[in-house]
């Protein structure tokens, strides 16, 4: 009892320093998180620093060039009509992170609302777990393309093409991959709800929000990165999956996903046009995965006791 | 059992005899492999003017007479093609008498006769039908029966170049039995029949799932006993023309497949695996890029592009409309996405050569930025700090819509760069080919609709005689609500004096006179900007090399010959 007394003020001196550097070194010790972090951080420098070192833009057209293997001017080769893959392949990664990264956020936040209510509050948890199954149950890409169809003039119109395709693209993703985080955090709260320090807090006359907010969030928190983790991966991919079906971002537009539909065709020709979008996609999702992974051991309250 | 057995012994014994009578005999090679990669809606022609139903539907139900490979007539349910000097035409070109075959029959074993062609007529110009394949039956006057196997087909005035109604692939001869309850508004209405019409083709429809695989199998009714070689028949669609051709001439999985839009350098490479082989015909296919004459704009809803909708706010400038042709480089556009398989062009009617016109090819064949920038100042669009022109708030930015395919996205980008030069923005919009092409009155995005500024596609016509084709941009064939958006008259061109012309046009005999006159309506529309022609394209299609038979034929539907075709031994 005595030790915990001391414990408790060294702890509160320098709490936020204390508990990050914790999660550091936790985060550390998973050699597969500290890979992927630095690929990751790699792509991302690449993709928002590189075009400031490689200057010629992505949609330069110079049909004398075309289908040319890797060379100085052009390290990743050119396309069919010429056009830079390197450039190409850093401007899609722009769109292609910012789709992941936006719908991403739309889908934790969407998914943790509705998780911490229905997990919180027992009158809605029948509800909004019933809306879930039923988001669970659609087929993404049938909506998707309906979706699309439906909005695509509307949005066109008000944010022009390429910002509302952008608008249209991102909350769709959002919308149709919030169910899981949804599910992970309903099971999450239920389990901290039920664990004493709540009831204290409800006793002491807390105001439910600031129990949520200040209680039961920040120890739900690990499961969200996870999701959020993974969702910018499965974003990223759904938004190939769109580009690569013709839908999407209009075809002058380079995404990954698009590179990777544009250049299947030419696979055994300059297979670079391929390769290069394919690998990036690989390694960004793969390295946010193992990111995620980290994250999730490192913020694990068990493995920050030892 | 015991029928079955003497099924099994007579076939047997047919088989024997067939190694060593007769070369040919119906059904020996197994199955015939077909892909389209543009997957097919229906099978009746009459009711979609897609190229992928006419030539699906060609293996099922044929016209009175069709063109071969080098663009001649030749019959197929009729004894002689009638002319002036046959007596088949009357000496005024007021009319033609057909004479059927005395035994053809329809695959369920009913004789054909003039009954059926009567109906085939009134089914195709009934009101509110909304016939695809009107122009088809454009000018007949009426369609009687002399005796049971002649019909004589009456013209409201002389047709000097009468093969038009039951010519070609694109107006077969349907049943009159199965069609009777489907005319005029409930023609869409008869699935069945429009899925599996009984015909007295080579090959009878088995089994039909709408935008995937159609099964046929041989007629037994067919009129040559010796045809077709092939037991059975398998149409697949969908896929894109990359996997198509890869299915054929590298992995061999197909015997055919239709429409190579692809890289002429990654068919080079497939071809090397040395499984099949590619075939072209120059034929009057144009790829064009369609300008819409009526405001396409998504705030007008349903309205856009029809009348209500009004002119176009900037295409309906001549200059614009001859700015952005003569931006454009064909050259390059050739060759980044046709090579061997295409031309430049500044004609929608390309070819037979005695109505290719050169008329202009002056302006319109090469690059002049230069040009078109001063056609533009001075037209008083001027550009705006984003550099895209503008006039009285109108900014010259067009949506550019076409299907799916890596050719048309190349050229697209090509068009946009081009364009770019002369202060005009391009939006480009990719649709899948068989929503595009697919004709569904519910979509927004068919090309029949054109809910868009341009769009670019290929169209070409049958035969050798371009007037049917040419009356497709008369004032009355712009699709609307009111026809199912059937009008086949896609940029919404309407031109009073161009109409006239056609109906001159219908009444010219000479056939020199006739093809000045067709030279002149196709420039009028090029000159006027109906639309911007850009490559005369090859039909160009591969089929494995262990299929014997295929005539590639650009006048007619490709499978023409389709009971001709056989399995190499």
């Amino acid at each position: 009892m005595t030790d915990a007394a001391i414990a408790v003020p060294t702890a509160a001196s320098t709490p936020t320093r204390s508990v990050l550097a914790d999660i550091w070194r936790q985060f550390r010790a998973h050699k597969g998180g500290v890979a992927g972090l630095i690929v990751f951080v790699f792509i991302l420098l690449a993709v928002y620093v590189g075009p400031y070192i490689h200057t010629v833009a992505p949609n330069t057209i110079n049909v004398r060039a075309r289908n040319q293997w890797p060379s100085l001017a052009h390290p990743f080769g050119t396309d069919n009509l010429g056009k830079d893959m390197l450039a190409q392949v850093l401007a899609g990664g722009r769109i292609s992170l910012a789709v992941g990264i936006t719908a991403m956020l739309i889908a934790v936040s969407l998914g943790t609302l509705v998780g911490v209510l229905s997990g919180y509050l027992r009158r809605l948890d029948g509800p909004l777990m019933r809306v879930t199954d039923l988001f669970l149950a659609l087929p993404l890409l049938p909506l998707l393309l309906v979706i699309i169809m439906l909005f695509r003039d509307t949005l066109r119109a008000a944010f022009g093409p390429e910002t509302g395709i952008f608008i249209l693209i991102v909350s769709v993703i959002g919308i149709t991959s919030w169910m899981h985080t949804a599910r992970i955090v309903r099971g999450d709260v239920l389990a901290v709800k039920s664990q004493e320090f709540i009831l204290a807090a409800k006793s002491s006359g807390m105001r439910e929000h600031r129990i949520i907010l200040r209680h039961i969030l920040p120890n739900v928190l690990s499961s969200i990165m996870v999701s959020a983790t993974l969702g910018i991966a499965s974003a990223i991919i759904t938004e190939s999956a769109l580009s690569f079906l013709g839908l999407g971002f209009p075809s002058d537009f380079p995404t990954w996903g698009r590179l990777l539909f544009d250049g299947a065709n030419f696979l055994q020709l300059t297979p670079s046009r391929v390769l290069w979008p394919g690998l990036a996609i690989s390694l960004t999702v793969l390295s946010v995965n193992y990111i995620g992974d980290a994250i999730r051991d490192a913020l694990d309250p068990r493995t920050l006791k030892r | 059992m015991n029928k079955l057995n003497i099924l099994l012994a007579g076939s047997v014994a047919a088989l024997a005899f067939g190694a060593t009578a007769a070369q040919a005999e119906r059904g020996t090679d197994g199955d015939l492999k077909i892909l389209f990669w543009q997957a097919v809606s229906t099978m009746n022609p009459y009711l979609s003017g897609g190229t992928k139903e006419v030539y699906a539907s060609s293996m099922v139900i044929e016209p009175l007479a069709r063109y071969d490979e080098k663009g001649e007539l030749v019959p197929t349910l009729v004894t002689e093609i009638p002319t002036i000097e046959n007596g088949g035409v009357a000496q005024d070109l007021l009319s033609m008498t057909w004479k059927l075959k005395p035994d053809v029959k329809w695959s369920d074993g009913t004789p054909l006769t003039a009954n059926d062609l009567i109906f085939t007529w009134k089914y195709c110009t009934a009101p509110d039908g909304g016939c695809a394949q009107a122009a088809q039956y454009e000018g007949v006057k009426n369609v009687e029966a002399v005796d049971p196997h002649t019909v004589k087909i009456t013209f409201e005035e002389p047709k000097p170049y009468p093969y038009s109604a039951f010519v070609g692939a694109q107006s077969p001869v349907i049943q009159a039995a199965q069609f009777k309850d489907c005319v005029g508004a409930r023609a869409p209405e008869c699935t069945s029949a429009n899925f599996m019409p009984i015909g007295t083709g080579p090959f009878v429809v088995k089994d039909f799932k709408p935008n995937d695989v159609i099964s046929f199998e041989a007629n037994p009714n067919y009129r040559d006993p010796a045809k077709p070689a092939f037991a059975t028949a398998t149409l697949k669609g969908g896929g894109d023309a990359a996997s198509a051709a890869r299915a054929v001439l590298e992995t061999g999985e197909f015997d055919y497949a239709w429409n190579m839009q692809v890289e002429p350098e990654v068919l080079a490479t497939m071809l090397a695996a040395g499984k099949g082989q590619l075939v072209t015909a120059f034929g009057t296919q144009v790829e064009r890029i369609n300008l819409n004459h009526y405001n396409a704009d998504p705030a007008l809803g349903s309205k856009r592009s029809t009348k209500e909708a009004g002119p176009h706010p900037a295409l309906s400038d001549p200059a614009v409309r001859r700015a952005l042709s003569m931006a454009i480089d064909r050259d390059i556009i050739d060759e980044a996405g046709y090579g061997e398989a295409g031309r430049p062009t500044c004609n929608i009617v390309p070819a037979p050569e005695a109505y290719a016109s050169t008329g202009n090819d002056d302006w319109c064949l090469k690059q002049d930025v230069e040009g078109a920038n001063k056609l533009l100042d001075e037209a008083g669009w001027v550009p705006g700090s984003d550099g895209i022109r503008a006039k009285d708030g109108v900014r010259l930015s067009f949506l550019y819509s076409t299907s799916t395919n890596s050719v048309r996205q190349a050229t697209q980008e090509l068009v946009k760069d081009m364009w770019s030069q002369i202060g005009v923005d391009a939006e480009l919009r990719n649709v899948s080919a068989s929503v595009f092409f697919g004709g569904d009155p519910a979509s927004p995005d068919t090309f029949q609709k054109f809910y868009a500024d341009v769009e670019m596609y290929t169209n070409n016509f049958d035969g050798t005689d371009p007037e049917k084709y040419l009356a497709e941009w008369l004032c009355d064939k712009v699709p609307a609500p009111e026809n199912g958006w059937q009008g086949q008259n896609i940029p919404r061109y309407c031109n009073p004096e161009y109409d006239k012309l056609v109906g001159e046009l219908a009444k010219t005999a000479d056939l020199e006179m006739r093809a000045e006159l067709a030279k002149k309506l196709n420039d009028m529309l090029t000159e006027e900007g109906a639309h911007i022609p850009l490559i005369h394209r090859g039909q160009l299609s591969s089929h494995s090399v262990t299929l014997e038979g295929v005539k590639m034929n650009a006048w007619d539907s490709e499978l023409w010959n389709v009971a001709d075709w056989s399995r190499k031994k």
